[in-house]
């Protein structure tokens, strides 16, 4: 009796290899964006190896925090090292699930019978932001502490029990030691158990659905004599192959980060940072990490701290929602209208921009500017339900009665009305008020903009 | 009874109290949960401030004679920095003339003590001297002395506080300016002067 027989008859060794890796089947058509899955997988085991030994040498104490990372910086060997890894390691993991967040928005990998799977993706990102978010109090630099103290007293906004909330967040009046030492509680245990249990019911959903691919064929539906799909490959050899070419070129630029730019020019790891915690002085120019400031734009464009909180986390909340906006059954973007090309590639186009101005201080026109994107990040929403299936031209009209009606009332109550320090609030109305129009007349006004393709019956390459 | 579920070819031989099986599952389901919920109140309750945390309060006193005209005193009170300036006279002059730039100019607010519920909001005897909790009511920053506004975004309140964090500005008596994302105007917590040049934060010897 063989080792592996003997395993078998007492574990199902086999059988999960077999189901989850060497008869997995997978599309055969995946192309580059297909890399970004295992490749988060790859920086969730790096940033728990590199996690492990951090906290070997890191001191969660306020007076201790500081100086215990400059420590493991030039006194442990090799600290450096793992503690670049794993700073580099967080901005790299939000690289790499945008782009895997994308590549389900242009192949529709979110919708039916991929909702849940879509679902835990987004629980994911969510418990990422949350993890990083703690993360970066506890090297305990001005960063660290204004960050957190913005952030937590984000849920002070919400009326009633807010304060109390954020009393019982910092665990203290103000962010302080016990706020620290809770944070590194929840950032190496709490967290990422839940991210690991997260991932483990993303994989299970995405085998137990399979996986999309980029012309949104559902291979099962095309079966050779042996039951095995046509156009299914298994994952391994196949794909490990394949990923780990991914892997390779990843590491090339990950290391280069790490050798040559650990800080990014301050976007990775900010410069004020590598400055003490100080509660009595907030350094002059505060802005969260790259991977937030979208968002962080969307909470400054409201002019009311709660307004900002709402719209906020009204940005992120909606994204679960997106597999019940877009009805189209279509899923993959090549056989879609010109329009939806258009709708996803402005969206990107905004959310980078929204990007940018979250890491710049605040000024008149990039304030205004941020509004504006702010409404027009909301009405990608808007079109895509609406062109994602047929609709008449009163809807179209209705929709963009009502939608400007909400706009016009968003810019004078969240956004502050026509006074004279918003110069260029006339004119920029026009921007969200101009795409939305054409997003929605243009489809029928020009036949050609709304047609879409019929999709193949089998993958095309 | 473990004879017949040994033996599943005699099905009928297992009898099953359903009303017993239900009414054993409610009662561990809700006896449990009470546990489970007296136990989380506990568990959740740990993460409130703790005794240490609610003793750090203690006022704290500042010597105003050392602040030169126009110029910040910061002192930490509850781990929080708070400011006390030493307001021109011209400042206190053209403070009326802010009133149309801002949301609450008249403190209607609760963010003062009644004392200092006035046009300048400051004690009357010495109302040159502002004292107000350095932390931005939107979100948390400290914003920053500007006392020549000219240059930044809202010029018309000439002198104040502006926030780098999310734009707020607040005018030379702590009140927000109407283009802010903050909402109320800076706290002035409770203080009273000891004698001319002592202040005393945090205890205005009218509540504990």
């Amino acid at each position: 009796m063989s080792l592996m027989t003997w395993i078998d008859d007492r574990f199902p060794l086999t059988k999960m290899w077999e189901e989850h890796v060497s008869k997995y089947y997978a599309p055969k058509n995946f192309n580059f964006w297909y890399f970004f899955g295992s490749l988060a997988l790859l920086i969730l085991v790096m940033q728990i190896v590199t996690g492990i030994f951090l906290t070997m040498h890191y001191k969660p104490d306020a007076d201790l925090a500081f100086a215990s990372v400059e420590y493991i910086m030039r006194d442990v060997p090799g600290g450096w090292l793992i503690r670049y890894m794993h700073s580099t390691g967080a901005s790299a993991f939000f690289v790499v699930i945008y782009l895997h967040m994308f590549r389900a928005l242009i192949y529709g990998s979110y919708k039916g019978p991929r909702e849940l799977l879509w679902i835990f993706g987004m629980m994911i990102y969510l418990a990422l932001m949350a993890e990083g978010f703690m993360g970066y109090l506890l090297p305990w630099g001005q960063m660290s502490f204004w960050g957190a103290q913005v952030i937590i007293n984000l849920f002070g906004a919400i009326p009633f029990i807010g304060e109390d909330l954020s009393i019982w967040i910092r665990g203290d009046y103000v962010v302080s030691d016990a706020t620290l030492n809770r944070f590194f509680a929840l950032h190496v245990i709490a967290l990422p158990f839940v991210i690991a249990g997260l991932v483990v019911a993303h994989i299970l959903a995405l085998h137990e659905v399979g996986s999309n691919n980029p012309d949104g064929v559902d291979i099962k539906k095309n079966k050779g004599a042996d039951g095995l799909p046509l156009d299914g490959i298994p994952f391994h050899p196949y794909y490990t192959v394949k990923d780990l070419v991914g892997v390779c070129v990843f590491f090339l630029f990950f290391f280069g980060v790490i050798f040559f730019a650990p800080e990014m020019g301050g976007y990775f790891l900010e410069h004020a940072n590598f400055v003490p915690a100080d509660p009595l002085k907030t350094p002059e120019h505060i802005a969260p990490v790259w991977y937030f400031t979208p968002f962080y734009t969307v909470l400054r464009a409201i002019n009311n701290p709660f307004g900002g909180v709402l719209a906020m986390f009204g940005a992120i909340g909606v994204l679960f929602f997106l597999p019940w906006i877009d009805r189209n059954p279509i899923k993959s973007w090549r056989y879609r209208s010109a329009l939806h090309k258009l709708n996803i590639m402005v969206f990107a186009v905004v959310f980078i921009i929204l990007g940018y101005l979250g890491i710049k201080p605040v000024s008149t026109l990039y304030s205004e500017i941020g509004q504006r994107l702010t409404l027009m990040y909301f009405i990608f929403f808007v079109v895509l339900w609406f062109y994602s299936s047929p609709r008449s031209q009163k809807t179209a009209m209705t929709t963009f009665i009502i939608s400007v009606i909400v706009m016009l009332v968003i810019e004078f109550t969240g956004f502050g009305g026509l006074t004279e320090t918003r110069k260029y609030a006339l004119v920029g109305m026009l921007i969200p008020i101009a795409f939305l129009a054409f997003m929605l007349f243009a489809g029928n006004m020009f036949p050609r903009m709304g047609a879409e393709k019929v999709v193949p019956e089998r993958v095309t390459h | 009874m473990s004879a017949s579920l040994d033996n599943p070819s005699t099905p009928d031989e297992i009898v099953v109290d359903v009303q017993r099986r239900r009414f054993l599952t409610t009662a561990t389901t809700v006896v449990g949960a009470a546990g489970a919920a007296a136990l989380g109140v506990q568990f959740l309750g740990s993460m409130s401030p703790s005794a240490r945390a609610l003793a750090a309060g203690a006022p704290v006193e500042a010597d105003i004679s050392v602040i030169e005209s126009g110029a910040q005193l910061t002192v930490e009170w509850r781990g929080k920095p708070v400011w006390i300036v030493n307001r021109t006279d011209e400042m206190l002059s053209t403070l009326g003339e802010n009133d149309g730039l801002l949301k609450d100019p008249n403190c209607e607010n609760d963010v003062q003590p009644a004392y200092a519920r006035n046009e300048y909001r400051s004690i009357e005897a010495h109302k040159n001297y502002i004292v107000l909790v350095g932390i931005c009511t939107h979100l948390g920053c400290s914003p920053a002395y500007v006392p020549d506004m000219s240059a930044g975004i809202n010029p018309a309140l000439k002198s104040g506080w502006e926030c780098a964090c999310h734009g707020s500005a607040f005018d030379i008596a702590g009140r927000v300016s109407s283009t802010s994302p903050a909402a109320t105007n800076l706290i002035v917590p409770p203080y009273q002067y000891l004698n001319d040049t002592t202040v005393l934060i945090g205890d205005d010897g009218a509540s504990a």
